[in-house]
């Protein structure tokens, strides 16, 4: 199993998506929205880093998850904040990592209750294998196989810099 | 040994966690300020093109009226179709009841259609606690009960979503001087809000009321009895009215509605004596020029409308936290 000393530099894969994403998004009309919790962080660096006007919006997907009738409402659920108009609109969710992807449709579902976007675009830090839906990422600067048994997270520390760390389940 | 077999809480499973939300009283902190917290998200579902949110989705929510309350049972269908429920309405005191079914033999009949939450609301002190009993008692606890108000006993949404919009304008529990104010006797309301408000940390509640409408021994709840409106009032951060319930009254309680309005109506006069940015809640409905004067229950630091949509949100966090339970 990966220990945590083999795992990618966070800060590097947010500047690597960041360049990734240079000229195919328009920072005049692309919206981005920010998975609670980690894919918010990312969000607001790729808003900055690629100078979006449009104000990044932030989803918490706890009302739409598929195992609520398992699992129960999720403590903690944070306020979704979505300040543009989604009708029409070019939006790219953001999260750190992408695994089942049962967490972004969720997140298309949401963002469908606020309108009908002309285009959704997924752009995340890594992929760490294991999907379990049909759904794959627009952009996506590194791939790594995890076991089941371990879950990958993005940490924030006081300084605001990023990183990851494992975590057995 | 009871149905609920030796469980401390019968509203709460094996896990700690809520199953039925049948009284505020002998809740823990942590299980109030998770459903404040949990409501704070959905306060913005309203918000949206589409005010709802699937996590409801296929359950049907009885809504069993035996008293009849247009408000609370409006909002409880509202927050259980925001949750994309099915709600199915039921003001038995013009159906079964008054053909002579009993409230078991009621609620046994909804549980054979499949029932998954009851929300109740009985003028008898118990019955929301006598139906969760009777669906443990028969291994069928997967159905949810929550009270929507028992006789003079417990009101606990109210109670929540009153914290709720206390929260909302005043942040800090632990530091603030609260008074509930009118017919403490008939109301449920005042029951649940003084168990939330203690539980949660309020140093000083006091409540406002003439002798008659006191329930005796009422300050071994742990709060302030001043018989003087204006005494009372000084200094508080929040007002909390309650309604005269008139069609309660039994007897001679009071002389007059007037009488009681002169001593015991929110007046501009009277709010004066509160800190000047004091917040005056009211539960509804009001009964304007008896307990609350319209220039005080239209004016600045009312904030009883806000209270309306606040319950929405609680109630829907309420719901969702119980049927993912």
């Amino acid at each position: 199993m990966p220990t945590n000393k083999q795992l990618p530099d966070a800060e590097a894969l947010c500047a690597a998506l960041a360049e990734s994403m240079r000229g195919r998004v328009d920072p005049a009309a692309t919206a981005l929205v920010g998975i609670h919790t980690g894919g918010v962080w990312v969000a607001e660096r790729l808003h900055a880093a690629l100078g979006l006007k449009i104000p990044h919006g932030s989803i918490d997907v706890s009302f739409y998850r598929d195992d609520y009738h398992q699992r129960g409402l999720h403590a903690n659920a944070k306020t979704s904040q979505i300040p543009f108009d989604v009708d029409g609109a070019h939006i790219v969710i953001v999260d750190d990592v992408l695994y089942t992807g049962r967490t972004i449709r969720a997140a298309m579902n949401e963002l469908f209750d606020y309108g009908r976007p002309a285009r959704i675009d997924l752009a995340v830090l890594t992929d760490r294998g294991g999907r379990e839906l049909p759904i794959a990422p627009s952009f996506c600067p590194h791939s790594m196989s995890l076991p089941t048994a371990q879950m990958l997270a993005l940490e924030r520390d006081v300084d605001g810099g990023l990183s990851f760390r494992l975590i057995d389940k | 040994m009871n149905a609920f077999g030796t469980q401390q809480n019968p509203q709460l499973n094996g896990h700690g966690e809520l199953q039925h939300l049948l009284t505020i009283e002998g809740l823990p902190r942590e299980v109030l300020m998770r459903i404040l917290d949990t409501a704070a998200p959905f306060t913005e579902v309203a918000e949206r093109e589409v005010k709802k949110v699937p996590l409801l989705r296929g359950k049907s929510v009885f809504n069993l009226f035996f008293e009849n309350s247009t408000r609370t049972r409006t909002t409880f269908e509202i927050a259980a179709k925001r949750l994309s429920a099915d709600v199915i309405n039921l003001n038995i005191n013009t159906s079964s009841a008054s053909k002579g079914e009993t409230l078991l033999d009621t609620t046994d009949n909804l549980a054979a259609m499949q029932a998954d939450m009851f929300v109740v609301r009985h003028a008898s002190s118990g019955a929301p606690y006598l139906i969760a009993q009777h669906l443990a008692a028969t291994g069928r606890d997967h159905i949810h009960v929550v009270n929507a108000g028992d006789g003079r006993h417990a009101h606990p949404t109210q109670g929540l979503l009153d914290m709720y919009t206390i929260r909302h304008y005043k942040t800090d529990f632990t530091q603030l001087t609260i008074a509930i104010v009118g017919d403490v006797l008939h109301s449920r309301v005042a029951r649940s809000q003084i168990h939330a408000l203690t539980t949660l940390g309020v140093p000083e509640v006091r409540v406002i009321a003439p002798k008659t409408l006191l329930p005796t021994g009422v300050e071994r709840l742990g709060v302030r009895v001043f018989n003087d409106m204006r005494e009372g009032l000084r200094g508080v951060d929040v007002v909390m009215m309650l309604r005269l319930q008139n069609e309660r009254m039994q007897g001679a309680l009071l002389p007059s509605t007037q009488e009681y309005f002169k001593s015991y109506g929110l007046t501009p006069e009277k709010l004066a004596l509160a800190k000047p940015d004091a917040i005056v809640m009211h539960p509804g409905p009001m009964n304007r020029g008896v307990e609350i004067d319209s220039a005080v229950a239209d004016g600045g630091q009312a904030v009883i409308l806000p209270q309306v949509t606040f319950g929405i949100a609680v109630r829907m966090a309420v719901m969702a936290m119980l049927a993912g339970n």
